[in-house]
């Protein structure tokens, strides 16, 4: 073996630039699919941060004391009632459909027999519905809740909506984390003499739980940003929720009726730049939250 | 005295005849060792006897399993089975939870709450597997810390801490290096005191190095069954004398 070739198995681990220039001399083709590849990262970045700079350029400024008032009038067009709303209905959505959505998951994953016709049919439903555009939940949402349910315009009305809208999302996300646990992990919990139950419970469910919360994130994320869902269900009156039956509307809404009329422009900057802050929250918080859950075990 | 009975057993899954006609009795406080050429179904026959099969879809048994004379498909209660047939798997298979939890597991199972009496077992458990030196400070760390050997021997802590009667060990050291293997081996010939050792093993040596009894299989058939020193010397049969003297399989 001479130096050359030793230099070029030394060279899967470090390349240096000149080895590079020299290799895609050699490789033309995968010259342009590296600037290919880099193009596409860099554009994808590029566009998100000037999004958020834009967002933050704008809306920054707006921030003023007003916009956070107790109380809503249309002077301060106060965002305050809004982000407690909106935490509201999404812990409401998220209480209705989480449960159901792990409850199924787990059906079709543990308790299902593989390759049964109903799991099939379950899976493609799912799939189906987290492809309806979300004004069709809405439209649903105020012909079934608020009309002939009569709760009326109300975050209960505006979260059973949610919570069907999200549920797919929440249901497939913890099916996968499910089917992701090995079988070992289950075949060493019933040799111990476990029961379908202790095993989902003790064994399946703690190694599937990051999983299972990036799905949980996910719907958050889709509920926070809502609207269309939401001004049929909901309705968009202005002030702080005082009970699941009042109606009240999120910060999405908020800001989607600040920009309609045009009037408070400044404003629904500014309430962006909250909406953006929320959603960072709630994902940091949620990542906390895996990280915990993981590292206990 | 004889701890398993088999007779007249069949398994299918699905179309396909896995075992045919098996009739076998394993001693109590013995070594058995199954040996055969891969597929020939001594790790199913293995695990028809803590009814790991049933997890298997399409799987189907006719014929008559006894532990201690009981029937082990009828009236008895699987996780109890399982409870005194524990079983060790080709590839060990930690729980991602600390050392403790992992031991401490099938005791929480069948109800044991106690802390002082969780820390009894899984002490001795560890002593038992002879890794309680190398592991009793990290009871708290992550089980998948560990090395493949350790790990392995952690899950016949794991098996132990239930107390069972028989250990079922499902080709336990293939995938462990000789060192690990002798070690495990070791382990087997201080357990076989106290339980009932029931072997799947690839490696012949093995067989011949640990066990009392061996069974040789061959395409779902139990060729043979004898003392171990009977079958290595002078097996009865022709194809057993094939296969051990290595000219297939």
């Amino acid at each position: 073996m001479d130096d050359k070739e030793i230099k070029e198995i030394a060279a899967i681990n470090k390349i240096t630039f000149a080895q590079r220039m020299r290799e895609y001399k050699r490789k033309p083709l995968s010259l342009v699919m590296f600037i290919l590849v880099v193009l596409a990262a860099a554009l994808s970045v590029l566009a998100l941060v000037f999004l958020i700079v834009y967002i933050l350029v704008m809306g920054v400024p707006n921030l003023t004391p007003d916009l956070f008032a107790w109380e809503y009038n249309s002077d301060n067009v106060s965002c305050m009632p809004a982000i407690i709303n909106t935490v509201v209905i999404t812990l409401l959505t998220l209480v209705i459909a989480v449960p159901f959505g792990i409850g199924a998951a787990i059906y079709l994953s543990e308790y299902a027999k593989r390759g049964n016709k109903l799991v099939k049919v379950i899976r493609t439903m799912a799939e189906t519905l987290s492809g309806i555009p979300s004004i069709v939940y809405g439209l649903f949402g105020m012909l079934c809740f608020v009309t002939a349910f009569s709760w009326g315009y109300s975050i209960l009305a505006g979260a059973f909506t949610l919570a069907i809208m999200v549920l797919p999302t929440i249901m497939r996300t913890t099916e996968e984390a499910l089917i992701a646990v090995p079988d070992s992990y289950r075949e060493g919990s019933f040799g111990l003499g476990a029961g379908k139950l202790r095993t989902v419970v003790k064994t399946v469910l703690p190694s599937a739980m990051p999983g299972i919360l990036a799905g949980v994130i996910l719907a958050i994320g889709r509920i926070v940003g809502e609207t269309a869902a939401l001004i049929y269900t909901a309705g968009s009156t202005t002030g702080l929720v005082d009970g699941v039956m009042d109606s009240g509307r999120t910060l999405a809404i908020h800001m989607y009726m600040l920009a309609n009329e045009g009037l408070h422009t400044n404003q629904a900057w500014g309430t962006a730049v909250v909406l953006l802050v929320l959603v960072l929250g709630i994902n940091t918080l949620s990542s906390f939250i895996a990280k915990k859950l993981s590292s206990k075990k | 005295m004889d701890k398993f009975t088999i007779k007249n057993m069949n398994l299918y899954y699905g179309k396909f005849h896995a075992l045919k006609d098996v009739n076998l009795s394993m001693q109590e406080n013995k070594i058995t060792a199954f040996i055969g050429p891969s597929g020939c179904g001594k790790s199913t026959l293995l695990k028809s006897l803590n009814r790991m099969n049933d997890l298997v879809e399409g799987c189907k048994i006719t014929g008559d399993i006894r532990l201690d004379n009981e029937d082990i498909y009828g009236n008895m209660d699987v996780n109890i089975l399982r409870k005194r047939v524990g079983m060790v798997f080709q590839k060990a298979n930690p729980f991602p939870m600390s050392v403790y939890d992992n031991i401490a597991y099938g005791p929480r199972t069948h109800g044991i709450r106690k802390k002082s009496e969780l820390d009894e077992i899984v002490e001795s458990s560890l002593r038992d597997a002879a890794i309680w030196d190398e592991l009793k400070d990290r009871l708290k760390k992550s089980a998948l810390g560990l090395s493949g050997g350790q790990q392995q021997r952690l899950c016949i802590a794991r098996a132990l801490a239930v107390k069972p009667e028989v250990l079922l060990m499902d080709e336990a050291t293939s995938a462990l290096d000789p060192i690990s293997t002798g070690k495990i081996e070791e382990l087997c010939l201080k357990l076989k005191d106290q339980y009932t050792i029931i072997m799947v093993t690839h490696n012949m040596q093995q067989a011949l190095r640990i066990a009392d009894y061996t069974a040789f299989f061959l395409l779902g058939e139990m060729i043979e069954y004898d003392k171990t020193d009977q079958i290595f010397s002078n097996p009865k049969e022709k194809k057993t004398e094939e296969y051990i003297t290595g000219r297939f399989g």
